[in-house]
């Protein structure tokens, strides 16, 4: 979609994949109508104030609760897990996570892999791993599909080919699926990509998952989903793999359901998915069908350095509803590519710094206007503007010992640094403030009428002939 | 009608933090908005030494430099009377953010906590405090409300600017398509971002002037700033005149509606 | 050190921020009010039926009936039963006279797979109890109704005893007390397939069923 690819710096080419978006027209209404669309989806699930208020309480309560708990957690996890037959397996990286993913594919001498729809195994560039040993790894959600065929990634972490239209996902399967004739007709397509993945399910000898919830006190691994390709990756393939990172965590079973209403509602204005499907195990020895072995990779890939910090933890809290993006201004202008990282918009800006250090990603977290609309729509009530502000400050604060964070200190200028104290010098001393902003008013001729970024869409900006302090001084 | 107030709820004096946007580029806004409440019969104190509350530094990420600028004005509003500010977004820093710039110096935290339980951004105080309620006396016209979104969210006083304009008899308040979205200023985003930033103006801009209103009035001169500079750009590229979209400050256009 | 010990040892380095735990229960009764069986049921049938399920209301006598003309007005030539089951059992002995041929689901997937994906064209199940504030089916899938028969075949059909609807999905998961022991897969469903992946335009039978269709087993009928 791009002629700036992207890369392992996201920050790098940021402003100018976020240009090529603003400058297309056509991509700009796109995203707009699609994220209206989401956005008046939501609203209608939430006609109660009072009930929405509480519910998003409640929410980032649970969630707070968990990861206080988070060690200990995981290792009841884990003894449940196990003692119902799923065995858990720890990778603190993307590469291990790959390594112990592939590692169970060849020992069942894998040729084909189907994949539900997971963010995670694309956190860890999974698909890459598997085609560089010869594993076919399939995207079978229908989004996912369409992006896979397409050769990109998704734009969204809900509505993965959102910035498609049905005109070119129809050119796509006409030219990439055998014997397709091309149709925009959407329940055709629909029901090309079912007969295709179909069959895949049939043969697949693996099926890779996501996970919503992690449930510590059953040893339950639950999944949302609408399409039933969840349902089929997790149970059609003689093996279940799924992968999640460490946070997704629940103690108890009835701290499911508040967050899964929260997270149907919040993300696609549904009072819940078709699908939800709680696997407590593989297989049993009486039992006809499901796969006779199940996985659990647990990833960390950063989460722990969030972790370390009160205020960055909050970060962990998230769902994954992308409502965040959904009523992001600069998500809807830009969409999911422009950011460069697996996880777009406002979650993506908090939480990749994580996984990818500040010197890769400081730029994003410069891209809000911190209009907290996505404060305002968390279900989980991630206060996000302020840690977009923090993450601001660790770029550019001086490098120092006992960082928070991976490349603290990246966005570091000893320009701007001046800048600002020079700022603050003038600021804080009214006698320095009086003398500027009163040579400002009266020499305002002076302005030049090229401001840097500022004049590329606007006037230049002209300070008053007069400050208000000189017209109520006059007014005595 | 207007209802009377009793003396005790109606403070006889307020503290007036103008912002330096208003103080430097809008002071006829300021101005106003002192006559507002001093027709209201209220003593307007504007202390001289007051600057900045900090907001562009600590938005930026420089929260020390913020912090400095920010205890300056901590010091300013010794006896306990409101503190009214003519913009959501400074309010927001002064109430909100205050208490946890200082949150490891208890003695200035102490002092911030204070201070923020007598801020109040002026459409609210007009509202909510002087039940605000004076004959409109202009003729019919039709303008656009834009709610910065630190009203909106932070200070959540989005409906006071309506219930101000939804006072004045002959005056029409317009409906834009996506009311609730930022403008795109943002402070310093709108120059590290410009394209993005210019994206957001650019379709509030057209948003406000499909609504057909005269013009557009806002409590935040720094919305203002951003949309009205850019619509005098886009006249400016089509070589008009006369601004296609005027705006002002909510202040001055309620104290021309209510004055003789 | 592995990388469990590694992980591990970060998190418990981390500052300890001990939090309350969350009253959950006290949420639902204060935003939840109890409901009859009628009230719950006729918000079940509003809800799945939005999410484009057939419902019909049967009596425990009438469903296999219904079944029937439900397969016939489809033309549906065969059903995939659980011959375990008591329900299973009586839509064999309905059916088999009709001319529907009833197929039970007898051995291991690994035997017949591509006949389940390639020749079931419905099956029928039960559902263990229902959630009336989503319109949700709660099934538990075991030994005799494998976990495929709700999945696989593009119509399925579901029998659900009216009586068995909670209000929501936290008073059905607490009043049958899940957290004693759940099994190997346990399934809200709340609809047919479905995805809007493409442009947002909604579309059924993405994956699973194309139809669901749920018999409802109440007084009346």
């Amino acid at each position: 979609m791009s002629e700036h690819a992207m890369n392992f710096m996201p920050s790098e080419g940021f402003r100018a994949r976020a240009k090529d978006v603003v400058e297309n027209p056509f991509l700009r209404q796109s995203f707009r109508g699609a994220m209206d669309f989401l956005i008046n989806k939501r609203i209608t699930q939430f006609p109660n104030a009072d009930e929405l208020e509480t519910l998003r309480t409640l929410g980032e309560q649970i969630r707070q609760y968990n990861l206080g708990k988070l060690p200990s957690l995981l290792v009841q996890l884990e003894e449940s897990l196990t003692r119902n037959g799923i065995k858990v397996h720890w990778a603190e990286t993307p590469d291990e996570a790959n390594a112990i993913i592939l590692g169970i594919c060849q020992k069942h001498s894998a040729k084909l892999m189907v994949k539900g729809k997971s963010m995670v195994s694309e956190e860890i560039e999974l698909n890459h791993a598997c085609a560089a040993v010869g594993i076919e790894a399939m995207e079978s959600d229908m989004g996912e599909y369409i992006v896979q065929l397409a050769g990109e990634k998704p734009s969204h972490i809900i509505m993965p080919a959102i910035h498609k239209t049905k005109e070119e996902i129809a050119r796509l399967f006409h030219e990439k699926v055998e014997g397709v004739d091309y149709t925009d007709n959407v329940d055709e397509l629909i029901q090309i990509g079912r007969k295709v993945l179909r069959e895949k399910f049939l043969v697949a000898d693996i099926g890779l998952s996501g996970v919503n919830f992690a449930v510590a006190e059953t040893g339950t691994l639950c999944l949302v989903e609408n399409e039933g390709n969840g349902r089929l990756s997790t149970t059609a393939p003689p093996v279940h793999i799924a992968i999640t990172g460490i946070e997704k965590i629940v103690e108890k079973l009835d701290h499911v359901p508040p967050l899964l209403s929260l997270l149907t509602r919040s993300a696609t204005g549904q009072n819940i998915s078709t699908y939800f499907n709680m696997i407590s195990g593989p297989r049993k020895a009486d039992e006809k069908d499901g796969p006779t072995e199940v996985h659990l990779v647990l990833l960390d890939n950063g989460r722990t350095q969030a972790y370390a910090d009160e205020q960055l933890r909050k970060t962990l809290q998230c769902i994954r509803c992308g409502a965040c993006m959904n009523h992001c201004p600069v998500y809807t202008r830009i969409g999911g590519h422009a950011y460069g990282t697996t996880y777009p918009g406002p979650i993506g800006k908090i939480i990749s710094p994580h996984m990818l250090g500040l010197e890769a990603t400081a730029t994003m977290a410069t891209a809000s206007s911190l209009c907290g609309a996505c404060g305002e729509v968390c279900p989980v009530k991630i206060p996000i503007p302020d840690l977009l502000m923090r993450l601001r400050e660790e770029s550019f604060s001086a490098p120092h010992a006992n960082p928070a964070m991976v490349g603290q200190g990246a966005g570091y200028s000893g320009l701007m640094t001046s800048v600002w104290k020079g700022w603050a010098a003038v600021y804080r001393s009214p006698a320095l403030y009086g003398m500027v902003t009163w040579l400002g008013s009266r020499f305002s001729w002076l302005m030049p009428s090229k401001q840097g970024p500022w004049t590329s869409v606007r006037v230049p900006l002209k300070p008053a002939p007069k400050r208000l302090r000189d017209m109520l001084k006059e007014r005595q | 009608m207007k209802q009377p107030e009793s003396a005790a709820s109606r403070p006889r004096d307020v503290y007036f933090f103008a912002t330096c946007v208003v103080d430097q580029f809008f002071p006829g806004a300021g101005m106003d908005a002192i006559t507002l409440l001093e027709r209201e019969g209220i003593r307007v104190h504007f202390p001289e030494e007051q600057t900045c509350c900090g907001q562009p530094a600590y938005t930026s990420g420089f929260p020390d430099e913020a912090r400095k600028v920010a205890a300056h004005q901590l010091t300013l509003f010794p006896n306990d009377w409101p503190v009214v500010v003519p913009s959501g977004s400074c309010a927001g820093m002064m109430k909100h953010h205050y208490p946890t710039l200082f949150a490891a110096d208890p003695v200035r935290k102490a002092q911030a906590e204070a201070l923020s339980a007598r801020i109040y951004e002026l459409t609210d105080f007009l509202v909510n405090v002087l039940n605000f309620q004076p004959e409109d006396k202009g003729s019919d016209c039709t303008v656009v409300l834009h709610t910065s979104c630190s009203a909106r969210r932070e200070m959540g006083v989005h409906l006071t600017g309506r219930k101000l304009l939804g006072g004045l008899g002959k005056v029409t308040v317009a409906q834009q398509d996506h009311e609730s979205e930022c403008c795109g200023f943002g402070g310093t985003f709108s120059v590290k971002q410009p394209e993005i930033s210019g994206a957001m103006v650019e379709d509030k801009v057209k948003a406000l002037k499909a609504t057909g209103a005269e013009r557009v009035v806002s409590a935040d001169c720094g919305c203002l700033m951003n949309i009205l500079g850019h619509a005098a750009w886009k006249d400016k590229q089509a070589g008009l005149t006369k601004p296609s979209l005027p705006g002002e400050h909510i202040a001055s256009f309620l104290l021309r509606r209510t004055s003789k | 050190m592995s990388a469990r010990d590694r992980i591990l040892a970060k998190l418990n380095a981390a500052p300890v921020l001990p939090k309350a735990a969350p009253e959950i229960a006290d949420w639902y009764a204060a935003h939840r009010s109890a409901e009859t069986t009628a009230e719950k049921s006729a918000r079940f049938r509003g809800c799945i039926e939005f999410a484009h399920a057939e419902v019909y209301a049967v009596s425990n006598a009438s469903w296999p009936q219904k079944l029937w003309e439900v397969l016939s007005a489809k033309q549906l030539e065969k059903l995939l039963v659980a011959p375990g089951t008591t329900h299973g059992q009586r839509a064999i002995d309905v059916l088999s006279e009709s001319g529907i041929a009833c197929r039970g689901y007898e051995q291991k997937i690994e035997d017949w797979k591509e006949e389940m994906f390639h020749d079931i064209p419905a099956s029928l199940t039960i559902a263990r109890s229902a959630i009336a504030e989503t319109g949700t089916l709660v099934l538990w899938p075991d030994a005799h109704e494998p976990r495929l028969m709700s999945l696989v075949p593009p119509v399925h059909i579901v029998l659900l005893d009216a009586s068995n609807i909670h209000n929501t999905f936290y008073e059905a998961m607490t009043a049958e007390g899940w957290a004693d022991g759940l099994p190997t897969n346990a399934l809200l469903i709340s609809g047919p397939s479905k995805t809007a992946d493409i442009q947002v335009t909604l579309a059924y039978g993405a994956h699973g069923p194309k139809e669901l269709i749920v018999l409802l087993i109440g007084d009346e009928a």
